[in-house]
């Protein structure tokens, strides 16, 4: 079976899938949630060396994690709406930053309550997380670029650019550690090696990551759906809903 | 067509020498700002020498950047400019060239100056001057995004900041860097070697997503 997916381009169709989509991915994100949660902090053990406190990172890793997917999945909108000129592209680019702006801020706010007992500090001047609120501030450069502009379609279209610009910062985000070797400590889970984790700490933190995940894809479509009957507001399937009394 | 263009702006900078004079007072008025703010302890002064001529140098070039479309904007000759059947890129090139010469130059002519007034040690003035002279190119074709995006919009000036300032971390950590890295006796060759790569590229991928940015602002 072929799906059309011209046809969910056009934010009418996608404005009712989004709303049919909504509830199924909120109840995973809750549903993983409590999992996580529960594995986070009654089923994984106390780490030898840091005690209790790095229970932190089943909120901190997700967070950073998912604040650096989502620009770059904010830029990737950005740029298919910037070279397809498909407004629905646009308008999930502009539902995704609050998100990843959200997530930016978790991380840095988890990091350095972590690192005030591990390194003693609330804040280091340390590479990753440094660029962790460089990426804050491009994601709030992105937002009020696009707050500032009143036209919506110019908006989409200087805010992909700046988007894709900034996009160039991922890269110096992942590679920073091994760019400036200071007190952060290297990332514990890679592709390559065996991980240095407990396989439980590991696991709660991964369900950690797809609950953030499915949180953030439930309410990213909560976010496009409000901008689309936003911007939709003058056309005529907007004006049936109206009618059908199902706004 | 591009030398045409950087001729023309620097005429024009020219006839209004007040502008670019403006921009380097900035300069020497914020870098003089500091001892007054921190003490004049000349050893702490001269640690962070690097990180205050930088700092400088990135926020006058950032003020100077209104200028850079805004005045053709406002009489019409932009218009004129992207309906020309020239390359876009090459014009925004030229432009930037021109922004640089007259912000850019003057601002490393002056910091060895006024990193004596830091007591930098003579090796350090030198490095100083090298990492502004590959640096500040980049903060003005940088910067061409930001003013072509920003063009015509309220509050546009401030706004021009929150967009380039965090692009231009890389610049500032380098420049900074290899000023540092030759105060404390270590090679500085890679520091260069970056900024020189930040300019390449930036010089080829610069003007272009400003080209864009600009039309996208004009339409």
């Amino acid at each position: 079976m072929a799906i059309n997916w011209y046809k969910y381009a056009s934010p009418a169709s996608f404005y009712s899938l989004a709303g049919k989509m909504i509830p199924f991915f909120a109840i995973i994100a809750f549903g993983l949630l409590i999992a996580g949660l529960y594995i986070g902090f009654f089923v994984a053990p106390t780490d030898f060396q840091q005690g209790e406190a790095y229970r932190i990172i089943f909120i901190h890793v997700p967070a950073a994690w998912m604040s650096m997917f989502l620009y770059v999945v904010m830029a990737f909108w950005a740029g298919i709406g910037l070279a397809f000129n498909t407004r629905l592209s646009s308008m999930m680019a502009t539902a995704i930053a609050p998100t990843g702006a959200l997530f930016t801020f978790l991380a840095l706010w988890t990091g350095s309550l972590w690192g005030k007992p591990m390194w003693g500090t609330w804040w280091v001047w340390d590479a990753r997380l440094t660029s962790e609120l460089i990426l804050l501030f491009l994601y709030i450069g992105f937002m009020s670029l696009q707050a500032a502009i009143d036209d919506p379609r110019r908006a989409d279209k200087a805010g992909a650019i700046i988007a894709l610009v900034g996009v160039i910062n991922i890269p110096i985000i992942y590679f920073s550690v091994q760019w400036w070797n200071t007190l952060h400590q290297g990332a514990s889970v890679s592709v390559t090696q065996a991980p240095t984790m407990a396989s439980t700490m590991l696991t709660g933190m991964m369900v950690m990551v797809f609950a953030s995940w499915m949180y953030s894809i439930a309410v990213i479509l909560k976010r496009v759906r409000v901008i689309i009957l936003e911007r939709e507001s003058h056309t005529a399937w907007v004006a049936e809903l109206r009618e059908k009394g199902a706004l | 067509m591009f030398f045409w263009i950087v001729q023309r702006d620097l005429l024009l900078a020219i006839r209004r020498r007040s502008d670019v004079l403006t921009t380097l007072f900035f300069f020497i008025i914020v870098v003089s700002l500091f001892p007054l703010s921190v003490g004049p302890e000349m050893n702490m002064l001269r640690m962070m020498a690097p990180g205050i001529v930088w700092v400088a140098a990135l926020l006058a070039s950032m003020l100077s950047l209104g200028r850079l479309f805004a005045n053709d904007f406002l009489d019409g000759t932009l218009e004129q400019m992207l309906l020309s059947p020239q390359s876009l890129s090459i014009l925004i090139l030229g432009k930037a060239l021109a922004h640089w010469l007259v912000t850019g130059v003057p601002l490393v002519m002056m910091a060895p100056v006024l990193g004596l007034q830091y007591d930098l040690p003579a090796d350090a003035l030198f490095v100083l001057t090298v990492s502004l002279l590959l640096g500040t190119p980049v903060l003005s074709l940088i910067g061409a995004i930001g003013a072509a995006l920003t063009l015509g919009l309220r509050g546009g000036g401030v706004l021009v900041s929150l967009l380039v300032l965090p692009l231009y971390i890389p610049v500032l950590i380098f420049g900074a860097g290899a000023v540092e890295a030759n105060m404390a006796g270590i090679e500085y060759d890679a520091h260069l070697s970056l900024l020189g790569a930040f300019l390449l590229v930036s010089v080829v991928f610069a003007p272009w997503a400003a080209a864009a940015s600009l039309k996208v602002s004009m339409e």
